[in-house]
């Protein structure tokens, strides 16, 4: 167990993606930044000119040796979620403080064949582990089961066709579950026990299993997937709820 | 000191008394949990202590049985949120490790789930730490923990472990499931110890 206290570090907007009207991708500069595994997050720190200061966790987008990136669904009743989503221009500072947390990881090191199950912006921390994928050209096969109330709502949505044309062994499938374009060929419903039993691996392949998204959402993924004979140890679960940000 | 050009922020501290640094009053009641949530029936259910001169061990209608109280509290999450007089109904540890001989220092909650926490028994005694069953004059729900959790609302709520079914009394303090993930020791929210070296 590292004795190393986690520190505040200092941060500057280096860049900035808009993913979707809610949702944008802040780029960091974070000078000392220990570097992170796929899955973990961080706590931002946001200090006002009076010194009021407000704190909130966000999971880390990018790719463990990919800089640190944090992609951030505006809450409308947030504190925090606001400023990053609507204010943060570059060139402005926020502290960091982090990596955090050791379970919700994945190192790509296992040949297990790996589920990943996001609701809407919960698909952040996932996109990590993607990305890791990609980059470290790991041969563990890798589906994302991605569900967003619209087209317009997918999170990271060209760079996931991009890395599910590739044909190295990552899948992405959508369900859209407001509303679907004319034409739409995925699917059009909630996640449960009968859409998972067509899209996740068979529960003899023993698969690691990650979700994340609303509490109701994954509670629904999980239970669906035990009914489907997966063990609960091979789920891992994030969740937020009504609030947060 | 960093400024956040254009940050103002929203300012719902709260009473600075009631609400550790760090931390934000909501009113919901949102969950963590690392895994599936379990379903355990109550007929299944036993809350068990071990470690001590005997193991002892209730089932659900034993641990009804027991002397239970309700009480008024504020609980604080890691991830930020503080909840002001959430009302709970429960078994002081008390009165469970009254039935127990034992001379340990410390204590594992274990839980449904594997979800394991620990606890040094000066943080379980003194009218400070529940087993509980009831939240809000209902059933405490499984996505909160129930058919019953620990309660032990002046550390993190990490460590009022959901779904627990015992305590492990231990002479060492022994890393729990976040504790043993980057997650401090002890978890005073009032010394905001939430990682390993705060």
């Amino acid at each position: 167990m590292p004795s190393s206290a986690v520190i505040w570090l200092s941060a500057t907007v280096a860049g900035i993606v808009s993913e979707t009207p809610r949702v944008r991708t802040l780029e960091l500069d974070v000078p000392g930044w220990p570097g992170h595994r796929a899955g973990q997050h961080l706590d931002v720190r946001l200090t006002a000119e009076d010194g009021y200061q407000a704190q909130r966790s966000y999971s880390i987008a990018s790719a463990p040796d990919d800089g640190v990136a944090l992609t951030v669904e505006r809450l409308d009743d947030g504190e925090v979620s606001p400023y990053l989503v609507d204010e943060a221009r570059e060139g402005d500072q926020v502290e960091v403080r982090g990596p955090i947390g050791g379970y919700f990881v994945w190192d790509g090191e296992e040949p297990d064949p790996v589920l990943l199950v996001a609701g809407g912006s919960g698909v952040v921390p996932l996109m990590a582990m993607a990305r890791h994928r990609a980059r470290a050209g790991s041969p563990a096969p890798m589906r994302l089961l991605f569900s967003s109330r619209t087209l317009e709502d997918v999170i990271y949505r060209e760079e996931l066709d991009e890395l599910g044309s590739r044909g190295d062994g990552f899948e992405v499938v959508h369900t859209l579950t407001l509303e679907q374009p004319s034409g739409w060929t995925g699917y059009s419903r909630r996640i449960d026990r009968d859409l998972l039993a067509e899209v996740a691996w068979p529960a003899s392949e023993s698969p690691r299993v990650y979700v994340c998204g609303a509490t109701r959402f994954v509670d629904a993924a999980a239970d669906g997937l035990l009914e489907l004979g997966y063990d609960a140890r091979w789920i891992r679960t994030e969740r937020f709820g009504a609030t947060g940000s | 000191m960093v400024i956040s050009r254009g940050f103002r922020g929203r300012r719902r501290d709260g009473p600075p008394d009631r609400v550790p640094p760090g931390q934000y009053l909501t009113d919901d009641f949102p969950v963590l949990s690392a895994g599936p949530t379990p379903h355990t029936p109550v007929e299944e259910w036993t809350f068990s202590i071990e470690g001590g001169a005997e193991p002892v061990s209730w089932t659900w209608d034993d641990f009804r049985a027991l002397p239970s109280e309700t009480f008024t509290v504020d609980i604080h999450c890691v991830t930020r949120w503080s909840k002001l007089d959430t009302v709970w109904e429960g078994v002081s540890v008390d009165t469970l490790l009254d039935a127990v001989e034992h001379d340990a220092a410390y204590a594992v909650a274990f839980c449904d789930g594997g979800y394991t926490t620990n606890l040094p028994l000066e943080d379980l005694t003194g009218g400070k730490a529940w087993v509980a069953f009831g939240y809000d004059g209902l059933p405490l729900e499984p996505e909160h923990g129930g058919p019953a959790r620990l309660l032990v609302p002046h550390l993190y709520f990490w460590k009022s472990a959901k779904w627990v079914r015992g305590l492990g009394l231990r002479d060492e303090d022994e890393p729990g499931f976040w504790e043993s993930n980057g997650y401090h020791l002890r978890g005073d929210p009032w010394l905001e110890q939430r990682y390993w070296g705060d």
